[in-house]
């Protein structure tokens, strides 16, 4: 009889590859299709950046700043001009010569000549999402953008889990001394105002990645600990552990191999809720300036570019610059928590109530 | 109860040193403030002085302990930037932070909690899919976008409220409504979720069956037991809006505690921010301590745990 009730339900022990494939569909029949489809597409997307997007993220362009989406259609004034050698600056009703000639090749200095000029170009499919104030391609940037978010959700969970799965595993094992020093402490890190003294930290560490990676995972660990050891305060007095005890198991083994299995669902629930987390938290720090620096695309940074370009509103703003970034992650943050929920539904509905 | 007070107290201090510490070291291992406040033509002499006068030439772990006295005696410090004492500068802000904050509770107590009633007892229903929606977003939404985006539809396009600063009455609402939407949102689905699980109870099938009127049942017998979820959330939403000022503060150019963090942090001003982190940790941790004394008030599983 296998202890841990819940895999037992799930996967059907059956030798049986049939009994084994009616066992995964279960798991998956109703699972959340539009969330676990963004989800690949924002993966697919970090992973397969260089070869699908369509420009360069940091080619910037003078000609091409602002550029609205797609859908945009060039607006254009005519009028009529007389044409001169230069336009000199606050001459409305000239045109150059060069300009001039293009339409008319004949035309000679002194006419008068009807011209059409573009007061806002359009948009087409050369920028689908448009440009930002210096030029670069916004959906190119959003797609490397999504690097960043997924390097730093995925080290900052895979290092912070860790040590908060060794942790909590020693601090519920032990109890006593050692479970109070490792809670006291999870307990001060999950009372500080986290953004400001990870904000503090980044910007006077330096903004890298790397030390952004580390700051974030100071605050991330002590979620998986507090998680974990209550998962291990419960599984610790259970027959089997005794069993391997006295089968001559060491501690480690008893931890690793018999324990640590009974917490793996809990797990896969509380980081997938944390990944949305921290994906939010990088976005922020980037916004704020202390994130990865410039001109490498983050998606809090490409929000933050476009704040000072929305005068006009959706006639001559640039509202573009900052809106799509902000829906990536706003669908990104979505997608992860409707699949964490529906996870925490079949994994281990007993976690229902945290939030 | 007192046992339990006493550990949560002792534990409200360790944090503010445990933090005062953290800022203590990031501020003097991102430079000399003396080399700050002085040019390059400064003598040697002046460089003494100045280090005397802030106390510098002391040894680090001195130092600390110099600030944490005067810190205890509400004596921050004196920011570089603004040449006045951080105390003083940060009770010119703390007023806008508070307000803030207060109204951001509010817009999020007003618009979960009747969103998260109706959507428990019209199960299913167009209000239940909108407060879905409105939950969803909430969660997801990042709120130095979410204040972009209000700044786009209301101060820009229809220009309803103006796009940032305090000047007007109505400068308060886009700032809070930013603040208080996730939070909104955290309400609706803990009250939503409290109220089903209280709907479903022995006792109100019997107060139904007894012939009490629908809304009496509602508001007297399931809302009260309810709010215990909320409450409880209440003290999280309490200091997280605080600090969520942060962000709500930078976007709409709210001057309160949060732009002042960030703007001393740009201005490499050591001492301001030292003081406004140490500031916000201590409301942080002032606000669940007032929570847990509460909660432990009301409900007596804690206090006899």
């Amino acid at each position: 009889m296998a202890v841990n009730t819940t895999t037992e339900i799930l996967t059907p022990s059956g030798s049986s590859i049939g009994l084994r494939l009616v066992g995964a569909y279960r798991i998956f029949r109703r699972w959340p299709l539009i969330p676990v489809l963004l989800l690949a597409l924002v993966l697919f997307a970090g992973i397969a950046a260089p070869w699908i997007s369509p420009h360069d993220p940091n080619q910037q362009s003078l000609d091409d700043r602002k550029l609205p989406p797609f859908w945009y259609e060039a607006k254009t004034e005519t009028s009529v001009r007389t044409v001169v050698q230069r336009v000199l600056p606050g001459q409305d009703d000239q045109v150059s010569l060069a300009d001039a000639q293009a339409i008319n090749p004949d035309i000679q200095i002194g006419d008068s000549i009807e011209f059409e000029e573009v007061t806002r170009a359009g948009g087409s499919g050369k920028h689908w999402l448009g440009t930002d104030q210096l030029g670069r391609d916004i959906l190119s940037r959003i797609i490397y953008g999504a690097r960043i978010s997924l390097l730093a959700a995925v080290i900052t969970l895979g290092v912070g889990g860790s040590i908060g799965v060794i942790l909590g595993l020693v601090a519920g094992w032990y109890g006593g001394v050692v479970d109070e020093a490792v809670m006291r402490f999870v307990d001060i890190l999950l009372a500080v105002p986290l953004v400001l003294i990870a904000l503090a930290m980044v910007a006077t560490l330096g903004t890298s990645l790397t030390i952004i990676v580390a700051v974030l995972t100071i605050f991330i660990w002590p979620r998986f600990a507090r998680q974990v050891r209550g998962e291990v305060l419960q599984l610790k007095n259970m027959d089997f552990v005794a069993l391997a005890r006295v089968a001559g198991a060491s501690t480690p083994r008893i931890l690793f191999v018999h324990i640590f299995p009974g917490t793996i669902n809990t797990l896969i629930v509380v980081a997938t809720l944390q990944v949305g987390i921290v994906i939010l938290l990088e976005a922020t720090l980037s916004f704020l300036g202390a994130g990865v620096p410039p001109p490498t695309a983050t998606w809090g940074g490409m929000v933050s570019d476009g704040r000072g370009h929305l005068a006009g509103g959706f006639e001559t703003g640039s509202w573009w610059i900052s809106t799509f970034p902000g829906v990536a992650i706003m669908l990104t943050v979505m997608s992860l928590n409707l699949f964490g929920d529906w996870l925490r539904d079949k994994l281990d509905p007993r976690l229902r109530q945290i939030e | 109860m007192q046992r339990y007070l006493l550990r949560r107290l002792v534990l409200a201090v360790i944090t503010l040193v445990a933090v005062s510490l953290i800022i203590f070291i990031l501020s003097r291992s991102a430079g000399d403030p003396v080399s700050l406040m002085l040019d390059e033509y400064s003598t040697q002499e002046d460089i003494d002085r100045m280090m005397a006068k802030l106390g510098t030439d002391k040894p680090y772990y001195q130092q600390y302990f110099i600030f944490l006295r005067d810190a205890i005696q509400g004596d921050l410090g004196v920011s570089i930037k603004e040449g006045r004492p951080v105390t003083e500068v940060i009770l010119d802000r703390l007023p806008w932070t508070l307000y803030l904050g207060l109204t951001a509770f509010i817009v999020s107590l007003l618009v979960g909690i009747p969103l998260g009633i109706l959507s428990s007892i019209k199960r299913g229903s167009l209000i239940d899919q909108a407060g879905k929606v409105v939950a969803l977003l909430g969660q997801a939404a990042p709120p130095f976008w979410l204040g972009i985006m209000l700044i786009i539809f209301f101060a820009v396009e229809f220009r309803a409220f103006p796009t940032s600063g305090r000047e007007d009455w109505n400068s308060i609402f886009l700032p809070a409504i930013t603040l208080g939407w996730y939070y909104a949102a955290a309400n609706l689905r803990l009250v939503r979720s409290a109220m089903l699980d209280v709907l479903d109870s022995e006792y109100i099938k019997l107060a139904r069956a007894k012939g009490v009127p629908y809304w009496g049942i509602v508001m007297k017998h399931a809302f009260r037991n309810a709010l215990i979820p909320p409450l409880t959330f209440a003290g999280v939403t309490l200091g997280a809006l605080v600090t969520g000022s942060l962000v709500v503060e930078t976007v709409f150019a709210w001057p309160g505690l949060g732009k002042l963090a960030i703007d001393s942090l740009n201005s490499f001003d050591y001492p301001l921010l030292q003081g406004v982190v140490v500031v916000f940790t201590l409301l942080y941790v002032l606000v669940a301590f007032a929570v847990d004394v509460l909660y432990a008030y009301i409900d007596p599983r804690i206090r006899y745990a």
